[in-house]
């Protein structure tokens, strides 16, 4: 269910809120001003090649053989006589040509642990091995095994002494906010492991070329990240390293990083034996080795007055980074920078750190951090709320950013801070205020042996849009606009449709520079011989940034087609073409106006625009089970000018249940670092029946920065629900559930005053392994 | 990556016995369960499937005697569907509506889920609390099983090698109560946390309650019956004191464990917490 603003709808409230025409469009359908999903028929009719449905005679297929200890020295890997090994090929580390790691952050990881060399964790890749058929290649396997000496593994962040890194934000004196304050509140939250669960499991396939480079077809977010760790470790030239993506079945942060680890061992199987190679994960080997969210620990002691003023905020972040740093550092500083919430304080200092434990490595995934940090600045706020005895909506109010207000950072939020708007549709949108009246009196009226209640819950969030820090200026990201020869107009970018909708918005915002119809405007593919780096697509930043890009790279090149023709450029472009030939215009990233940011001190605007939501939800808990029922979720998000309204609200739903899986159901248990919920039968997700009617409200601040005004809307909703849907199970039954998932095990504890369950996301150790 | 083990289909019961006189398969009905462990990664798959899928003899549903008869190969789409479950086990259709989603609900079967034999099998406590027989058949003969004797120990039956589940047998009670309920992670495709039948003779309101069953999946190596929470229950009204005893009986008779699903004491809370609400509907307090 969704909806826009009514055209009567509190416009005293929201006074800055753009409201979408209703009769531009239809909710749910496209009309012929928004178009249709430019893949989405294929996909609907099955004609779509995923890379397991690409054929490549002769393809072999591979396999990983990884680690089973968390912590270990791999001593030897031991080929059995009975076997007949000419049957197959053995990939291991010595087989790497170049560098053996897997190129990102921090050269920590390797593609594969050398002999001699120190496995970190359970699913850890030691060699690889290929054959021509799958029988073949079990029976392989099973007579390949690995020696290994155990080491002493770590798997509790707070206990670990390595450190990926740390950073710290703040402004204002903390001793005085503090001395000030008449109440302080403090409160530890927990949350655990998440798992992206994109549709299509991981999958490359690598194709060997004569001069030792190498294609690879494959499901990422990401080409250029994997063009780069393939031409590093395999020592290609840029032109012999070619990646393409296959049409891809989410990714959701899951196929940013990861992917480059895949290609790189299909690659090395390739060259090895001169054939292509299928390295497609089941969904149990992609749950068991695949990046997960970073759990985290985050305390907070909050200093604010009684009549509600906040005056400090003190705020400690641990994340447990797993064995290898992959996107770390960027997922902690995304974490800090937004974990006080979008409210204004005097005196702030947040410091986060990132661990690493023999588990296996954590990454990129939809929030980026923020989810974490985002429940517990809310949920510490609505605890806040209830000691002062005000609405959670009021004291929203007071502190919510408006313009002007400065950040931890120092950034000055000049302007597209839309906090205030996206509280007051969601509140009115969902009748915040008489369904918390109501809640409030069926609590007070309830007998003690009643056996469920409802509650309503209230969150908001903000989201900094593109690249932490300076980050957009270090990709240089070029994206850029084409009139072929033959007179077709195309747009050439690394950003990848995962199903969000690149393919249908760059296509809109070219065809509206160029006065064309969005179906006149072709995508060329992302095939890293073909397009520029446009950068990753990651961080919301497709729409904002590339988005941008492209519009400026169509203006030029209308400007110069027209001076040429000196006709409007839809009249005239295809002539322009037959007569001079065709025209490419680059259009390379420029640092937004007045944007600038420190990195060596973490100061300055950490983000270009900010974008904003509020979410409130109603849930019914079973009191005798623990059990909860989220009815229904009215999710505001502000991402500045929509492009495509009915794509902008399908990332609100889909964020906003994937929040409440993140709030109530998927959690992930660890023993001895490895991960227990490895199959679709453990690691349950949100069914249709689990899915609440949730309500899409898309409040509009542009963002003047942008030439089309968008900020970014990916990420947003994913950092407001689950704190949301806490708030509404404390209002429904009375007790604060600081660990995420809010299991009913954790829910019903609460309520008996049985201890807590165990904290999320930290491995026990098995018992007694038998002398191993 | 899946495995293809041999498969035989046979078109008649005395085919199938024939067969699995001669050498051990492992009998596939609606293949819910088989077909997740044969991806290779969840231990051995079996060497030889035998597909009863088409053994009409082992579908349908009818009243015999006294007794409500379903055949091994009843989905829980049939019994979700059938006027006579509704009419005579109503819990039975209950359980069905709660296993898997429609997908494995047109494919599982309710013989699959007894001769799977998994602890947390959703209709086993029902079919335990009914005392419902189950009847096996053979070369040999036929021969009947009562749903308490069925599940020895964990995942094992009482079927011999060559022996297939033919039906099941509900015997029909006049003045039984049965109730079922399942604690499970979400509404839908969810492995039970706790399930729970209940069942007891009596007359409606707060009449003694007599011949108590109560039988539970998901907190032991099998599926149970709780004999001394039975005896607390029999008997006795269903009144708050009762309901009291019962629950607590109940928390200190169950030892499950924890593991990915759930924790231990959870299943024990909640055991005892669903067994007092139920106690409290069927009492009217």
């Amino acid at each position: 269910m969704t909806r826009t603003l009514p055209p009567n709808s509190q416009p005293t409230a929201a006074p800055d809120a753009l409201i979408i025409p209703l009769e531009t469009r239809v909710p749910g359908r496209a009309t012929t001003s928004l178009p249709l999903r430019r893949e989405g028929p294929a996909k609907l009719t099955g004609v779509a090649k995923y890379a397991d449905d690409l054929v490549f005679p002769g393809a072999w297929y591979g396999a990983t053989i990884r680690s089973t200890e968390p912590h270990a020295t791999l001593v030897g890997v031991d080929l059995a006589e009975a076997f007949d090994w000419s049957q197959v090929v053995v990939v291991t580390a010595a087989d790497i040509p170049g560098d053996n790691v897997v190129s990102l952050i921090r050269d920590d990881q390797p593609i594969l642990v050398p002999i001699g060399g120190e496995i970190r964790h359970q699913a850890e890749a030691l060699c690889l091995v290929a054959s021509a058929d799958r029988e073949t290649l079990r029976a392989a396997k099973r007579h390949l095994s690995v020696r290994t000496e155990r080491l002493p593994a770590v798997f509790d962040p707070l206990e670990s002494t390595e450190e990926f890194s740390h950073l710290e934000v703040g402004q204002g004196d903390l001793d005085v906010g503090f001395a000030e304050a008449e109440l302080v509140i403090e409160g530890t939250y927990r949350v655990g492991h998440q798992e992206q669960l994109y549709i299509e499991n991981q999958a490359m396939i690598a194709l060997p070329h004569p001069d030792g480079g190498v294609t690879v077809h494959g499901s990422c977010q990401c080409p250029y990240y994997i063009h780069r760790a393939l031409k590093r470790s395999l020592q290609l030239t840029d032109e012999q390293a070619v990646v393409v993506q296959a049409e891809t079945g989410g990714g959701f942060g899951g196929k940013e990083e990861y992917p480059s680890m895949i290609a790189l061992h299909a690659a090395l199987l390739a060259r090895k034996l001169g054939k292509p190679v299928r390295m497609i994960y089941e969904r149990h080997e992609d749950l068991s080795a695949t990046t997960k969210r970073h759990p985290a620990v985050v305390t907070h002691r909050t200093g604010v007055m009684r009549d509600g003023r906040l005056v400090a905020q003190e705020i400690d972040v641990v994340m447990d980074g797993g064995a290898y740093c992959t996107l770390t550092p960027v997922v902690l500083s995304r974490g800090v920078l937004h974990a006080g919430g979008p409210y204004r304080c005097p005196n702030v200092r947040i410091r986060g750190r990132a661990m690493a434990t023999n588990t296996p490595p954590n990454g990129a995934f939809r929030g980026f951090g923020a989810p974490q940090t985002e429940f517990a600045a809310e949920t510490q706020v609505n605890r806040i709320a209830e000691a002062l005895g005000m609405s959670p909506l009021e004291l929203r109010r007071l502190w919510a950013y408006r313009e002007g207000d400065t950040t931890p950072t120092g950034q000055v939020l000049r302007e597209s801070v839309a906090a205030p708007e996206v509280l007051e549709a969601a509140a009115e949108a969902s009748d915040f205020v008489r369904h918390t009246e109501q809640t409030g009196r069926a609590r007070a009226a309830r007998a003690s042996d009643a056996r469920s209640a409802s509650g309503i819950g209230l969150a908001m969030g903000w989201h900094g849009a593109g690249f932490t820090g300076s980050g957009e200026v270090h990709i240089a990201g070029v994206a850029s606009v084409e009139l072929t020869d033959m007179g077709v107009v195309r747009v050439l970018t690394a950003q990848t449709e995962m199903g969000q909708g690149t393919k249908t918005i760059f296509p809109q915002l070219v065809a509206e520079e160029l006065g064309l119809e969005p179906e006149e405007v072709e995508v060329a593919p992302q095939d890293t011989s073909i397009v520029p780096d446009s950068g990753p697509t990651v961080a919301s930043r497709t729409a904002m940034v590339v988005g941008g890009l492209i519009i400026k790279a169509a203006r030029r090149l209308r400007a110069q087609v027209e001076a040429v023709t000196d006709r409007p450029f839809p009249d005239s472009y295809q002539l322009f073409a037959r007569d001079h030939g065709g025209m490419r215009v680059d259009e390379r990233f420029e640092p937004y106006p007045n944007v600038q940011f420190d990195d060596a001190t973490y100061t300055g605007d950490a983000y270009p625009a900010f974008g904003w939501a509020c979410a409130v939800a109603r849930v019914d808990v079973d009191l005798d089970t623990g059990e909860v029922i989220v009815r229904d979720v009215v999710s505001a998000d502000d991402a500045g000018r929509i492009i495509h309204p009915v794509l902008a609200e399908g990332q609100v739903e889909g964020g906003t249940l994937q929040a409440i899986g993140y709030a109530t159901i998927e959690e992930i248990k660890l023993v001895d670092g490895r991960y227990l919920n490895d199959r679709l039968a453990t690691y349950l997700i949100p069914t249709s029946l689990d899915a609440p009617r949730i309500e899409a409200i898309l409040v509009e601040k542009p963002f003047s920065g942008a030439p089309h005004g968008a900020k970014g809307i990916g990420e947003l909703p994913m950092d407001v629900g689950a704190p949301a849907v806490v708030a509404a199970i404390h209002d429904a039954t009375g007790v604060w559930i600081h660990d995420l998932p809010a299991t009913p095990e954790r829910i019903l504890a609460a309520l008996t005053g049985a201890p807590t369950p165990a904290a999320p996301g930290v491995s026990v150790r098995a018992p007694d392994r038998g002398g191993a | 990556m899946p495995v293809e083990p041999h498969v035989t289909s046979p078109r008649t019961l005395s085919e199938a016995y024939a067969l699995l006189a001669q050498q051990p398969h492992r009998p596939v009905a609606g293949g819910t369960d088989l077909l997740v462990q044969i991806t290779g990664e969840l231990g051995d798959p079996p060497d030889r499937v035998l597909d009863i899928w088409h053994l009409d003899e082992l579908r349908g549903i009818a009243v015999d005697g006294d007794a409500l008869v379903l055949g091994a190969l009843t989905t829980y789409t049939e019994m979700r569907r059938s006027p006579l479950v509704a009419e005579f086990l109503p819990a039975l259709s209950e359980a069905a509506a709660t296993i898997g989603a429609a997908q494995i609900q047109n494919r599982g079967t309710i013989g699959g889920n007894a001769a799977n034999a998994s602890p947390a099998g959703d209709t086993l406590p029902l079919l335990i609390a009914c005392d419902a027989e189950l009847v096996l058949g053979s070369e040999r003969g036929e021969r009947s099983v009562t749903a308490g004797e069925f599940w020895p120990e964990y995942r094992r039956t009482a079927l011999a090698a060559d022996e297939l589940l033919l039906r099941i047998r509900f015997p029909m009670v006049g003045d039984r109560q049965v109730r079922f309920r399942k604690v499970g992670t979400r509404r839908a495709q969810a492995i039970s946390k706790v399930v729970m039948a209940l069942a007891w003779r009596g007359d409606d309101g707060t009449a003694p309650w007599r011949d108590v069953r109560l039988a539970l999946g998901s907190v032991a190596a099998t599926p149970i019956r709780a004999g001394a929470t039975e005896a607390v229950l029999d008997g006795a009204s269903p009144d708050q004191s009762t309901a009291d005893r019962a629950a607590s009986t109940l928390a200190g008779e169950l030892n499950p464990i924890d593991d990915v699903r759930s924790s231990a004491d959870y299943r024990r809370a909640v055991a005892a917490r669903v067994l007092h609400r139920l106690i409290r509907e069927a009492g009217g307090w």
